[in-house]
């Protein structure tokens, strides 16, 4: 029986084309959407843990003053080499403490010149912030210790300067200083957060003092956990360290910002998967609502079909076999709306994915719900048009006209 | 030879209280096995109540009605539609064929509810396209029949599961009447050649004429029921 009523109602779906795809269409909508919604927002989730953890993982970055903005009052003091020394000699749980101080600078090589930062820090900055050598070398001790006029440059300022000739080994002027091309770093891209590592040239801590600032500023302190260590409990030792330094009586704010790239990573993430769910949600509204649209279409279908149905009554269909052949109808056209839903989520995730650069990331976890979330649909919605067609009295099903 | 349907004291009424209407007020008449009925009467004289009853898409109010010798009225709803799929064929006065629907599949409609295989619904349809002429249309829609050539269509759905009974109510009331005689012929062929019961309910004497045996309805009795000797017969 199950055969016969499957049979009748494809028969019964090929001979509508038209109308079966317009009542699948809701469905295909419904699925296509929830599917690549969460599959994208799942690419977005994985995209910025990523590009958090390119900054290097359980990094913390303490600078002078409080929230981002730069603007009101008297700018808090920068930190000095004693504090960063303070940092490392008495914190404990730290692989890498770099110190960072930088500044403008037009970069000049024979014809061409490019305004970018001079970063001056230690070889820990590189380590710190997963900054790996396309060509040439890091610092040497002695260079950083001596102060060298060295530098290691990005693939912006290489491009800019250089072009297509060798760089490692020549001399380029920052304003009137000039350094030598040890290095030269790997092409990482505008990440989204943080500055542009691709833009800068970075030169020994000492160099960029003595030659660029003119102080002994640190305007940054770099600062990498072990991985053993909890990142939040390192900073707030950290926080109490330089409070301390800093003659901070309680009840004064802290006149430095600690920043958590774990914390930071946690939260972004967090606030995508939020948004993902609840573009979810709104998306599967919208199945529901093609699940209605079926029922509505079938409804009128079996109004349309009554002298059909009478028909077939009379020719000896026992009211069950009428059921299941309006229940299969609607089960099969919404599961293959669903599949073809899913086709369409594929491509279409795969497309935005590419165009707004996010990773392709299917979600098959919630295809598979979505699909047998539209066969339930089918289900729920054709049980009432499928009963209705099956208590139809055959005299009167003949006669409707 | 048990009887092929007889009907004993059969009444059918349609609403309840004041506004009850008695279509038939106790019927008694029998078909047997073989026989062509017509049916004769004026509209509203219960002729089309009694042909729903017959078929079993309706059931009597109060009287008997037995089916090869088993009590209609005691069968269940779904019983009633597999005693239709196996003994009974139906021809309508409006066709009623399925739209958009080929001939071939029309008449393996009937097949396919008794679950036969897809090779013997092609088989058994084609040879009852065959036997009313239209082998060559099966593949043809109703639509792009012609009104005889549907009615032919439905007679061979009718044929189609080797029924013991054909009830056809006013099978050419929708035809001119070169095509009424078409369908009559074929009918009486059927009758006499296959040895296949027909019960028609119709209101032309000429479509009568074909009958062995008339019924003579009038206002829910049977008013005469006449064995014509001289009934047309068909020569093939």
């Amino acid at each position: 029986m199950f055969t016969t009523s499957l049979l009748l109602a494809l028969k019964e779906i090929r001979r509508h084309k038209l109308r079966s795809f317009l009542t699948t269409l809701g469905i295909i909508i419904g699925v296509a959407s929830v599917v690549t919604m969460v599959s994208l927002g799942n690419g977005a989730t994985q995209s910025v843990q990523e590009q958090v953890s390119s900054l290097g993982t359980n990094l913390l970055t303490i600078r002078p003053g409080q929230g981002f903005g730069r603007g009101g009052g008297a700018r808090p003091a920068y930190f000095d080499l004693d504090d960063v020394e303070a940092i490392r000699t008495q914190i404990a749980g730290l692989s890498i403490v770099a110190p960072q101080t930088s500044a403008q600078a037009t970069a000049i090589y024979e014809a061409q010149n490019w305004s970018t930062t001079v970063a001056g820090t230690t070889n820990g900055y590189f380590q710190a912030s997963n900054l790996e050598l396309a060509e040439g070398r890091f610092f040497s001790a002695a260079e950083l210790a001596a102060g060298k006029s060295v530098c290691v440059i990005g693939e912006t300022v290489r491009a800019n300067l250089f072009r297509n000739t060798q760089s490692l080994g020549k001399s380029l002027r920052l304003n009137d200083v000039s350094c030598r091309v040890i290095g030269v770093l790997e092409k990482r891209g505008q990440g989204g957060f943080g500055q542009n590592t691709d833009d800068q040239v970075v030169m020994p801590l000492k160099t960029v003092m003595r030659r660029l600032t003119g102080n002994q500023d640190v305007q940054a302190i770099l600062v990498a956990v072990e991985q053993e260590f909890d990142s939040a409990t390192v900073g707030d030792a950290i926080s109490l360290l330089l409070r301390e330094r800093r003659l901070l009586r309680q009840g004064i704010e802290d006149d430095f910002r600690i920043f958590d790239s774990k914390q930071f990573s946690d939260t972004l993430s967090g606030t995508t998967r939020i948004l993902t769910m609840f573009l979810g949600a709104v998306a599967a509204v919208s199945l529901v609502v093609g699940g209605i649209g079926i029922m509505n279409i079938m409804l009128v279908s079996v109004t349309e079909r009554t002298r059909e149905i009478g028909i077939r009554l009379a020719i000896g269909a026992v009211r069950r076999e009428v059921l299941m052949q309006f229940l299969i109808e609607a089960i099969t056209l919404s599961s293959i709306g669903g599949l073809i839903g899913l086709v369409v989520s594929f491509v279409a995730t795969m497309l935005i994915a590419l165009a707004v650069d996010l990773p392709f990331m299917f979600d098959f976890g919630i295809a598979t719900l979505a699909f047998f979330f539209s066969a339930l649909v089918g289900i729920v919605f054709g049980y009432v048009p499928a009963k209705r067609a099956a208590s139809l009295n055959p005299i009167e099903a003949l006669r409707h006209e | 030879m048990t009887r092929l349907i007889e009907v004993r004291g059969l009444t059918k009424a349609f609403g309840s209280g004041a506004n009850a209407f008695q279509a038939l007020r106790g019927i008694d008449f029998d078909v047997e096995a073989g026989d062509f009925v017509a049916v004769m009467g004026s509209s509203g004289s219960g002729k089309s109540t009694m042909m729903n009853i017959l078929g079993c898409l309706d059931t009597p109010s109060t009287g008997s009605y037995h089916f090869l010798g088993h009590p209609v009225e005691r069968l269940t709803q779904d019983q009633r539609a597999l005693l239709r799929r196996r003994y009974i064929g139906f021809i309508f006065q409006g066709f009623n064929l399925l739209a958009r629907t080929s001939a071939l599949e029309n008449v393996e409609l009937p097949l396919l509810y008794r679950g036969e295989s897809r090779a013997a619904r092609h088989q058994g349809a084609m040879a009852a396209l065959d036997r009313v002429g239209l082998a060559p249309w099966a593949k043809h829609t109703p639509a792009e029949l012609s009104g005889g050539q549907q009615q032919r269509v439905a007679i061979a759905r009718a044929l189609v599961t080797e029924p013991q009974v054909l009830l056809a109510d006013e099978p050419t009331g929708n035809l001119d009447s070169e095509r009424s005689v078409e369908i009559m012929q074929l009918l009486s062929a059927l009758n006499q050649d296959g040895g296949i019961s027909i019960v028609m309910v119709t209101h032309e004497a000429e479509m009568a004429a074909y009958a062995h045996t008339i019924v003579r309805f009038r206002d829910g009795l049977v008013l005469a029921i006449e064995q014509q000797e001289e009934r047309i017969r068909v020569h093939n």
